[in-house]
């Protein structure tokens, strides 16, 4: 019985994986802006079709195809350099301080254009690359065949979990971050640039989100409308584990991923539905979210 | 002032497909946008905004399919109603739970359901068809059987007629305490509390109308097609009602049904001229109504209009 039970959790843990790059970004963004950004799965899909042309153009031209690996992530950085400081410094600087309504609407509009772009640049035609995933091969344990592309997601999101907590917890810049969310007036008075945190914080986002395209374009075809569909996964895994929480979207994420697996097997049918019944029955007992801290209502 | 403007427009979007023919169509549409439109932008005066309403346009579109296809009620008045009643049904039940949030989370809240009842409208092939949708059998008025192209006018006559008086039920509501309330939830809720009013009967009874009209407009629009698919409750979907709401502007109850008369009609003239970037050109046109025009092309309207009286 366990023995039927691994591969699904193994499925389902990479799937978390990469929601949770994505998700992660968008809390991240969420803490720090303040924002919720409604483009953020736009920078999935960029970094998938980015990863997945270069990928293509790697084969084709015959280099060494272990820099498909390489490629994955220079993808995700090229998407996060072209539009992370370019949409903080044009757009969503001037909706700080905003309503929500116009500040989510921007982001709408922003995710809009974004959409017919990678429309014009990639065609509406999926595209399919799974170099890094052959390169790795497949383990075999028991008589089950787990693929190794599947345990390197996985083993990368607990890095970067790791790695985003070291950031916040013992750098400079972290400290900083943490200093602007608790208070913006007053780190500014201690002399630290928060227009500048704001650009990186936001970057970061656009880097984690793009990141988590590039990585799963291996392991399924690009195709328009991935976009969408990803936004409101990652809205889902955020909103479970409470808006602006790291830890509790690697919680939620895991939870859903792994629900996910299993609903896929036992009940096609409610495959796509699960990561909201999940979400409405979280929030129903708990409506800041796993992790999210109840705010006081302010007079 | 906010009278003659509502009475200009209605009679432009009437009389327009009289030399135009082809508009009527278009028309059509746009104002089933539109009815949903406006109850997303009453929930917007409470400074509540909605990713899910288009949950309500597709409940009211499909329940038109379903009593039309498969229980063969065809009478266009029965399905009309039917569609605001069950529409209402879902908001009441839906609202009663929406209520109890704010900001954000009543954004993705709402994002959730139509998210799940998206996934139901596609997977339940025996009741809803699944992916391929339903179709919508042509509807009769009074027991007359009517022809494509006469039903098509028929129904955007009736539609500019409902729409004659939802706005003055729309003005009379957002005149009384109900809907004066609405503002005051923007403001500071905590206060209206103070006063003795109940917060979230304020909010459910906005969500309900608001329902009620996506389910209206839902209604419209599928008789208007003919076939209604599961796309219609996807959030992109809401998304673009929000945005026809503030595109048009909120200030006043024809705002949303002028600025889906707009977008439709950018969207007819972008498939002629730029098919694969109407996108594109919704994404810029709402940004610059949100940096440039925040009271959306009713303010704009509503401005010349009184510039005018003051130079007179």
């Amino acid at each position: 019985m366990i023995q039927a039970f691994i591969p699904l959790l193994v499925d389902g843990l990479a799937n978390a994986a990469v929601i949770f790059f994505v998700a992660v970004g968008l809390t991240l963004v969420f803490s720090v802006l303040h924002i919720l950004n409604v483009a953020h799965g736009s920078f999935y899909a960029i970094g998938a079709y980015i990863a997945v042309s270069l990928n293509l153009w790697l084969v084709s031209s015959g280099l060494p195809p272990a820099l498909s690996f390489v490629s994955l992530v220079l993808s995700a950085a090229f998407v996060a350099a072209l539009f992370g400081p370019l949409m903080e410094r044009s757009f969503l600087r001037w909706t700080y301080g905003r309503p929500e309504a116009v500040q989510i609407l921007v982001t709408f509009a922003i995710f809009l254009i974004l959409e017919d772009l990678q429309r014009i640049v990639f065609g509406v035609q999926s595209f399919y690359q799974d170099t890094p995933m052959q390169l790795l091969g497949s383990t075999t344990i028991g008589e089950v065949v787990y693929l190794n592309y599947q345990l390197l997601l996985i083993g990368l999101a607990v890095l970067v979990l790791v790695g985003l907590r070291f950031l916040i917890g013992r750098t400079r810049m972290g400290k900083m971050m943490v200093a602007v969310v608790a208070d913006r007036e007053v780190s500014e008075t201690l002399g630290i640039r928060t227009d500048r945190v704001f650009v990186l914080a936001f970057t970061m986002g656009v880097f984690l989100a793009a990141l988590g395209g590039a990585l799963a374009s291996p392991t399924t075809s690009v195709a328009p409308g991935l976009g969408a569909e990803v936004m409101v996964l990652a809205f889902a895994v955020a909103a479970i584990g409470g808006l602006g929480q790291i830890e509790g979207a690697a919680l939620a994420a895991v939870i859903v991923g792994v629900t996910r697996a299993l609903a896929i097997y036992f009940a096609p049918e409610f495959d796509v539905v699960v990561p909201y019944l999940v979400m409405l029955l979280v929030l129903l007992v708990r409506p800041y979210g796993l992790f999210g801290k109840v705010q006081a209502r302010r007079i | 002032m906010p009278i003659l403007v509502t009475a200009l427009f209605l009679l432009f979007v009437a009389l327009l497909p009289i030399a135009v023919p082809w508009l009527q169509f278009v028309f059509t549409l746009a104002l089933a946008h539109g009815l949903a439109a406006l109850g997303v932008a009453l929930l917007l005066r409470a400074g509540l905004i909605s990713l899910g309403h288009a949950t309500f346009y597709a409940i009211g579109a499909y329940t038109t399919a379903y009593l039309s296809t498969h229980l063969g009620v065809t009478d266009f008045f029965v399905l009309l109603m039917a569609s605001v009643v069950v529409a209402a049904i879902f908001g009441v039940a839906i609202g009663a739970f929406m209520v109890r949030y704010r900001s954000i989370f009543f954004a993705m809240l709402n994002l959730a359901v139509s998210m799940i009842v998206f996934a139901i409208l596609a997977k339940f092939y025996g009741l809803t068809g699944g992916t391929d949708g339903m179709r919508v059998a042509a509807p009769t008025i009074l027991g007359m059987e009517l022809e494509r192209a006469t039903f098509g006018r028929v129904l955007f006559y009736s539609v500019i007629g409902m729409l004659v008086a939802v706005l003055i039920l729309a003005g009379r509501y957002l005149q009384s305490p109900l809907g004066q309330a609405l503002s005051a939830v923007h403001t500071n809720e905590v206060r209206l509390e103070y006063l003795g009013v109940s917060v979230n009967r304020v909010l459910l009874c906005a969500y309900t109308i608001s329902a009620a009209l996506a389910g209206l407009g839902g209604a419209v629009g599928g008789m208007a097609i003919g076939h209604v698919v599961p796309e219609l409750a996807y959030w992109t979907a809401s998304g673009h009602l929000v945005l026809v709401a503030v595109l048009g502007g909120i200030g006043g109850v024809v705002g949303p049904l002028m600025g889906s008369i707009f977008i439709e009609l950018v969207h007819t003239f972008a498939t002629g001229y730029a098919s694969g970037a109407w996108n594109l050109i919704v994404g810029v046109a709402l940004l610059l109504v949100v940096f440039f025009m925040p009271q959306g092309l009713y303010g704009l309207v509503a401005r010349l209009g009184s510039k005018k009286k003051a130079m007179s």
